[in-house]
């Protein structure tokens, strides 16, 4: 456990004081019944791969309200800490909430220890508070990060389970992504040929899926640091 | 508690995924699997296919499905991903404290016994069939299944997970009791790869550990290694 928490967990079973809300307002007054706002889904294609030097994480910047795109460019890859970064797919809402809360600890424990954060603390993490709200949390996050023992990448589903791997795809368009990444998936590549590996399994993400699309976002993360690019595609 | 029984219908769930989403990628983890254990005399052999799947993708090919819980003590995980690698850390957790207070080696039993209150415990909202095995100074190489429910019993041989009803056949007419190493992992792996033939949940490479009392020795048996049988 990180020697302290931001929001200390509740001690005892859920809280759904809001769910009797919502069955209050659905059910409604004579006038009319108040539909429940739909939760946004980032329809998504995320990836990741470890090359020579570290990491290099890619995503997609469309965010779909069903049919609709609610957000052309969506941040997609959220800042953990210096040296750590994770793609999220699912609902918007909880990935954004879930990696805010874990960088906001990680920066505690930072703080507390005087020791840069491992990726695999944040998996732990990660996975301790998915595995206890039983998968209705709706996080399918690919972690990625150089720590002193490595570079290493991290898939963290939304029930808690997790799987250390050296490429993946995840997201709607994790299909074709993890076509391209089999395909062309190399250990110990250099910087250019992995980068163009990951924006070709976004690109074909955003190719075949609907829910994938717009610009592909780029995050290579290495021993000295971090750098985010944006690639730009013309609309689709 | 009254609350946390009470799922209101009109919350949507992740699952509520429109059609442009394939609904067999969005199920939870699972393990699929076929996994296998047999004892010699002087340790203990314990066997995993390499499959994990989220309905009918596979969600990693290259899974490792035999975890350490202490150094001479493996679990092999069948069933929830999330669930049984849930129960794992808790278990490490709990025998490595146990050992620390004991100031000596844990026992197999003692691991076992852990799984099984954990997973008798929750039996109803774990989905979980384990096996444990491993050896120590007291009874050598031992192998204690706890299945789906939480029971636990000893066995010298036990196979679990999906792929186990395709090789019961198998693993009764060929198991012998005084095999040597050797031949406790040419069974193993030979079992395995019959399993993963016919079952569509398990699959890719055969991750083989023998465990004795000099240590752990851990391999791999690639898709092209495997042994070969009849191509009818």
């Amino acid at each position: 456990m990180a020697l302290s928490c931001v929001l200390e967990p509740a001690l005892s079973g859920f809280n759904f004081d809001n769910s009797t809300r919502n069955i209050v307002l659905e059910n409604g007054s004579e006038e009319g019944k108040i539909k429940a706002p739909k939760p946004m889904k980032t329809g998504t294609t995320i990836a990741g791969l470890v090359y020579k030097d570290g990491v290099v994480l890619g995503a997609d910047t469309r965010a779909t309200s069903d049919e609709v795109v609610a957000d052309k460019k969506c941040a997609k890859i959220h800042y953990i800490a210096p040296n750590i970064y994770c793609c999220g797919a699912g609902t918007a809402a909880d990935t954004e909430k879930t990696t805010d809360m874990l960088s906001s600890n990680l920066t505690i424990f930072s703080m507390n220890s005087g020791r840069n954060p491992r990726v695999i603390m944040a998996v732990n993490i990660l996975q301790d508070m998915l595995f206890r709200y039983r998968g209705m949390i709706g996080a399918h996050l690919i972690l990625g990060g150089v720590d002193c023992t490595g570079s290493h990448l991290y898939t963290v589903g939304p029930y808690g389970s997790m799987d250390k791997v050296p490429y993946l795809g995840m997201g709607s368009g994790k299909l074709p992504a993890m076509g391209i990444l089999e395909d062309r998936f190399k250990a110990n590549m250099d910087l250019e040929e992995a980068k163009a590996l990951v924006s070709d399994a976004i690109h074909a993400g955003i190719m075949s899926d609907l829910g994938s699309g717009n610009n592909i976002d780029l995050c290579v993360i290495t021993k000295e640091g971090w750098t985010i690019s944006d690639l730009t595609e013309s609309p689709l | 508690m009254a609350t946390a029984l009470r799922f209101p219908a009109n919350v949507s769930t992740f699952n509520n995924y429109n059609d442009l989403h394939p609904d067999w990628t969005q199920r939870e983890v699972s393990t699929g699997t076929t996994i296998m254990a047999v004892e010699f005399d002087g340790g203990v052999v314990i066997g995993a296919d390499s499959r994990t799947t989220t309905g009918a993708y596979i969600a990693n090919r290259v899974t490792d499905k035999l975890t350490p819980i202490h150094e001479r003590i493996f679990c092999c995980r069948s069933g929830s991903a999330a669930d049984t690698q849930a129960i794992a850390d808790a278990v490490t957790y709990q025998l490595g404290f146990h050992s620390i207070e004991l100031d000596e080696a844990p026992l197999v039993q003692t691991a076992a016994s852990l799984f099984r209150d954990m997973c008798y415990r929750y039996r109803e909202e774990l989905m979980a069939g384990i096996i444990v095995a491993g050896w120590d100074r007291r009874r050598g190489g031992q192998v204690y299944t706890v299945p789906v429910g939480g029971m636990m019993t000893r066995q010298p041989v036990s196979v679990g997970g999906s792929g186990s009803s395709y090789i019961y056949g198998y693993v009764d007419s060929n198991y012998r009791t005084g095999m040597s190493k050797e031949e406790c992992l040419k069974f193993t792996a030979e079992a395995l790869t019959l399993a993963m033939e016919r079952d569509g949940s398990s699959g890719g490479v055969v991750r083989l550990a023998v465990i004795s009392e000099q240590g752990v020795e851990r391999q791999a048996i690639l898709g092209n290694q495997l042994p070969k049988f009849s191509t009818v």
